[in-house]
C-alpha cells in the first residue's frame, strides 16, 4: 500500500494522546489508593490532560488531509454497525470530550471526593470520568487496529497482532511523553512512568517483532492464476490498461526502491526501541527532563518510520493485476 | 432475486478497447459528472476509468497465447467494499445487485478501494470521490431507448460479442446458460466475495481426423460412378491392382 502521511500522523499522534491519558489516569489511580504521592491537580493532571487533548486534536487535523470531502465527514459516523472506520470516527471525538472534561475538572479544581474508604482510599469524580476515558481509549485503539486488521485479503494486516501493536506502540509513546512531562511537573513520578515506559516498549518490541516474523513467512493466497483464471505457470503481463499509470498504480504500491523499503525496517527498529530506551535510562539516571524529551522525540520519529513500513509492507492482491509496473 | 452482471468471453475478446472508450464516453457524459483526466493528450495520460483491458502473454515462445482481459467492477454478491464504507455512500442495490457509490455522500477516504481485492474502484482526483462501474444503471432502465439498447455501453460496443449482460440468478438467461455451459468462472474465488461477473475461458476448437479419412481405399472421386462389380467372394480390384 502507498503510505499516506495524513494517516501516518493521525495514528501516531492519537497514539501518543491515548497513551498519555492512560499514563495520567494510572498515576491518579495509584495515588488514590496512596501507592504514589498525589500530584498538583492543576499543573500535572490538568496541563497533562490538555496536552493529551492537543495530541488527539493534532491527529484529527491530520486525518482531515486524508479526505477528499472533509466537509461531509459528519456522515462518517452513520455506519457504525458495519464499519470500523465509522466506529473510530465516533470513538475519537468521544475520547476527546472525556479527556477535555477530565482536564477541566483538574485544571479548575472542580473535582470532588465521592467516597472515602476506611483505609483512606479516595474515589474522586475525576476518576469516574477517567474510567470512562480509559474505556474510550481502549475502544479507539481497537477501532484503529481493526480498520486494518479486518481486511482479510491484506494478509500482512489481517492479524490480531495489528491491534496489539497499535495499542502497545501508542501506549509506549504516551507513557514516554508522560515520563518527560513528569520530569518538570512531578519529579517524584518520573521513575514510576519511566519503568512503565520501559516495560511497555519492551512488550511492543516483542509483538512488533512477532508481526515482522509472521509477515516474512506469509504465503499469499492469490496468484496471477486465480486473478485472471488461466492455469499456466508462466503468465506475463504485457499491458495494464493505462499509459501514464492509474489510481491502481498510485494507491496500492509504495513506489520506494527496495533498498529504501528494507532499510526503513531497520531504521524504525533502532529508533523506536534501543535508542529511546537508552535515552530513557540515561534520563532517569541523571534526572534530566531534556534527555527524556529527546528520547520521546526519537521514539516518535521512529514510529513515523514504523507506520510508513506498516503500510508499505502490506501487499494488496490487486497488485497482481499490475505486475508490469 | 435479481443479480445483474456481465459475462466476459476471453475466447473471443480481441483487446480492441472499444468497451473502454464507449464506457468512458457514456459515463463521462452522464448526470453524475465527468470522469476526469490528466494529460489526456500529453506524455503520461492518466484518468478515471470504470473499465480497462489488460493483456497477458501465457506460456513461453513459441508456445504462447495472448489473453486480453477486460477488468471492471465484478458487482460481488458479498461485496467487501460495502460494509467498510463509513458513510453508507457505497451500497449494493437490493433490487438488481448493482454495487454503486453515492457521489454526494462519499467523503473520499478511499477505504472501500482498500477493501476491494480486485482494484475495481478508482478515485477521481478532481472530484475527490470514489468511482466505479455502474453497469450503466442510467441506461439499462431508460425506457426512452429502444429495448435492444437498454444494455451497458461496453456490451453494445463490443464488436466480437465478447460481453454478455443479464441476470445471473435467472437460470435460463443468456448469461446463466453461458456460465453453465461454457465453463464460466469467477475471479479470485479464494476470498469468498462471490463476484457476479464471470469470465468464460479460452476454448480450443479441435477437429479430429482419422487417417482413414485422408487415405481411402476406395478413391472417393470415383464413388459416384458405377464401379467395377465383381463377385463378392473374389478379391476386389483394389486388392489386386495398384492403380
Amino acid at each position: 500500500m502507498h503510505p499516506a502521511f495524513s494517516v501516518i500522523f493521525l495514528t501516531t499522534l492519537i497514539g501518543v494522546g491515548q497513551g498519555l491519558f492512560l499514563a495520567l489516569f494510572t498515576g491518579q489511580s495509584y495515588s488514590a489508593v496512596e501507592l504514589l504521592p498525589s500530584q498538583d491537580s492543576t499543573h500535572f493532571y490538568g496541563i497533562g490532560g490538555f496536552l493529551a487533548l492537543l495530541f488527539l486534536i493534532g491527529g484529527l487535523i491530520a486525518s482531515v488531509f486524508h479526505l477528499g470531502h472533509p466537509e461531509r465527514a459528519w456522515r462518517a459516523a452513520t455506519q457504525w454497525r458495519t464499519s470500523w472506520l465509522s466506529r473510530e470516527v465516533i470513538a475519537l471525538p468521544l475520547l476527546m470530550a472525556l479527556v477535555f472534561v477530565y482536564a477541566m475538572m483538574h485544571y479548575f479544581a472542580w473535582d470532588t471526593v465521592l467516597f472515602t474508604s476506611g483505609t483512606g482510599a479516595r474515589l474522586q469524580a475525576s476518576l469516574v470520568v477517567g474510567t470512562l476515558g480509559v474505556i474510550a481509549t481502549f475502544a479507539l485503539f481497537l477501532c484503529t487496529g481493526m480498520i486494518y486488521a479486518c481486511i482479510k485479503f491484506l494478509q500482512e494486516w489481517a492479524s490480531s497482532l495489528t491491534v496489539i501493536n497499535y495499542l502497545l506502540l501508542g501506549t509506549a509513546s504516551g507513557f514516554f511523553f508522560a515520563t518527560a512531562f513528569s520530569a518538570w511537573a512531578a519529579p517524584e513520578l518520573m521513575r514510576f512512568y519511566g519503568i512503565w515506559t520501559a516495560i511497555i516498549t519492551l512488550a511492543a518490541l516483542v509483538t512488533r517483532l512477532a508481526s515482522l516474523i509472521r509477515n516474512n513467512r506469509i504465503k499469499h493466497k492469490s496468484s496471477i492464476q486465480s486473478a485472471i483464471g488461466v492455469r499456466h505457470t508462466k503468465i506475463v503481463q504485457k499491458s495494464q490498461g493505462a499509459m501514464g499509470g492509474s489510481y491502481n498504480t498510485r494507491e496500492y504500491l509504495h513506489g520506494a526502491p527496495i533498498w529504501m523499503f528494507r532499510s526503513i525496517k531497520w531504521v524504525f527498529l533502532v529508533l523506536v526501541f534501543p535508542v529511546p530506551l537508552a535515552l530513557l535510562w540515561l534520563g532517569l539516571a541523571q534526572g534530566s527532563g531534556a534527555l527524556l524529551l529527546a528520547g520521546f522525540i526519537v521514539q516518535y520519529i521512529g514510529l513515523l518510520f514504523e507506520r510508513w513500513f506498516f503500510f508499505a509492507q502490506a501487499n494488496h492482491p490487486q497488485n497482481i493485476y499490475y505486475g508490469a509496473v | 432475486m435479481t443479480q445483474l452482471a456481465l459475462v466476459i468471453d476471453l475466447n473471443v475478446c480481441v483487446g480492441c478497447s472499444a468497451c473502454v472508450t464507449s464506457c468512458k464516453e457514456w459515463n463521462t457524459s452522464g448526470p453524475a459528472g465527468a470522469m476526469s483526466d490528466d494529460n489526456p493528450y500529453g506524455k503520461d495520460p492518466t484518468g478515471t476509468f470504470f473499465n480497462r483491458v489488460q493483456t497477458y502473454e501465457v506460456g513461453s515462445f513459441p508456445m504462447t497465447e495472448t489473453v486480453h482481459f477486460p477488468k471492471s467492477c465484478l458487482h460481488c454478491e458479498d461485496a467487501p467494499c460495502v460494509p467498510v464504507c463509513p458513510t453508507g455512500a457505497s451500497y449494493k442495490r437490493p433490487e438488481d445487485g448493482i454495487v454503486l457509490v453515492d457521489y454526494d455522500k462519499c467523503i473520499g477516504c478511499k477505504y472501500c478501494s482498500w477493501a476491494c481485492p480486485y482494484g475495481a474502484r478508482e478515485f477521481d482526483e478532481h472530484e475527490k470521490v470514489m468511482k466505479k462501474c455502474t453497469l450503466c444503471v442510467d441506461r439499462i432502465y431508460d425506457e426512452s431507448l429502444p429495448e435492444s439498447e437498454r444494455k451497458p455501453a461496453c456490451v453494445l460496443a463490443c464488436p466480437t460479442n465478447a460481453r454478455l449482460f443479464g441476470d445471473v440468478h435467472e437460470p435460463e438467461s443468456e448469461v446463466s446458460v453461458a456460465i453453465r455451459e461454457e465453463g464460466g468462472y469467477p475471479l479470485m474465488p479464494e476470498w469468498g466475495t462471490k463476484p457476479a461477473n464471470h469470465y468464460l475461458p479460452r476454448r480450443k476448437t479441435r477437429m479430429h481426423i482419422h487417417e482413414d479419412e485422408l487415405v481411402r481405399a476406395d478413391n472417393p472421386l470415383k464413388k459416384e460412378e458405377r464401379g467395377p462389380s465383381a463377385p463378392v467372394a473374389e478379391p476386389t480390384l483394389d486388392d489386386s491392382t495398384s492403380w
